[in-house]
């Protein structure tokens, strides 16, 4: 299961072992209430616990994008392992999230 | 309408199975997996794995999303052929959905008719870049038929066919 922090603006989601279309649509939709709370500025995914990612994962990190940089947020990657940091340049994030480490 | 990409796949027959499964997201997983386990005694790299499940993973959820429109309806079905000849993997997934009217667009990167589900248009382009060989048989209708070809096991003391 994936599990949400807020620390200052910045909303923490750790994501789960596996992200596909199931997993996919209870994460963007807890996001959004913390996004929609106007508590959080900026959003920060952690792939730590990641091995499986798809093109669903594209679509939760674009959306939370769309969301949060119309306010001037930033969205960011951090602990993505080789082949995820691949899918998320295949489909051209890299100017959209900030990958780090 | 078909496209093809690729070289296609030739050789005797070593393995086979199909399953039938509901079209709901649950068994996006289990088609995973059992790809996974099939082709198991091929000693696959983790790469070659992840790139199987990746490509699986994104056929059979365009089935659920678009083929059957996201009903989750558990009398709408999804079948997987999987095939080894020698250490080639083939995968056919295959849906009785609503179709695709024209593949060739269908499978440009980003593009989509489902962005209010937040489908970002990459799922052909996965499968292209992770398989072999990949090839969409759809009608408008009638359903669509995803064949993906893979070479599996770059391991040295795997025999390989050629
Ligand atoms: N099994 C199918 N039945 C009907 N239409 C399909 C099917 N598979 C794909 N399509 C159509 O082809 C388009 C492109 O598919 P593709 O997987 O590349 O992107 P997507 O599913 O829209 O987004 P993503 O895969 O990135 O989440 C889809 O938007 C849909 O219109
Ligand atoms: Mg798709």
């Amino acid at each position: 299961m994936e599990d949400f922090k807020v620390i200052d603006n910045y909303l923490m989601i750790r994501l789960p072992d596996e992200i596909d279309h199931h997993s996919s649509v209870d994460i963007s939709s807890k996001a959004d209430r913390y996004i929609l709370s106007g508590k959080v500025g900026n959003v920060v995914f952690d792939f730590e616990r990641t091995t499986f990612m798809d093109s669903s994962g594209i679509g939760i990190i674009l959306g939370r994008y769309k969301k949060v940089s119309c306010f001037g947020g930033k969205v960011y990657a951090v602990n993505a392992d080789s082949r995820i940091r691949r899918i998320l340049m295949m489909s051209g994030l890299k100017n959209i999230v900030e990958i780090i480490k | 309408m078909i496209e093809i990409i690729d070289r296609e796949a030739v050789g005797t027959l070593t393995n086979e199975m199909t399953v039938e499964f509901a079209a709901v997201s649950d068994n996006e997983a289990f088609a995973r997996m059992a790809v996974a386990a099939f082709i198991t005694p091929l000693n696959p790299t983790l790469e070659e794995l992840s790139d199987v499940k990746t490509a699986v993973s994104e056929a059979v959820t365009n089935a659920v999303i678009h083929g059957y429109e996201n009903r989750n309806d558990l009398v709408d079905k999804v079948w997987m052929k999987c095939m080894l000849r020698g250490d080639v993997l083939e995968v056919e997934i295959r849906d009785q959905g609503v179709g695709i009217e024209d593949v060739r667009a269908a499978m440009e990167p980003l593009y989509t008719t489902r962005p209010e589900l937040e489908r970002s248009g990459m799922g052909f382009a996965f499968m292209e870049a992770f398989m072999d060989h990949l090839e969409v048989d759809s009608r408008k209708d009638c359903g669509t038929n995803v064949r993906m070809c893979k070479k599996i096991g770059t391991n040295p003391w795997i025999d390989s066919e050629e």
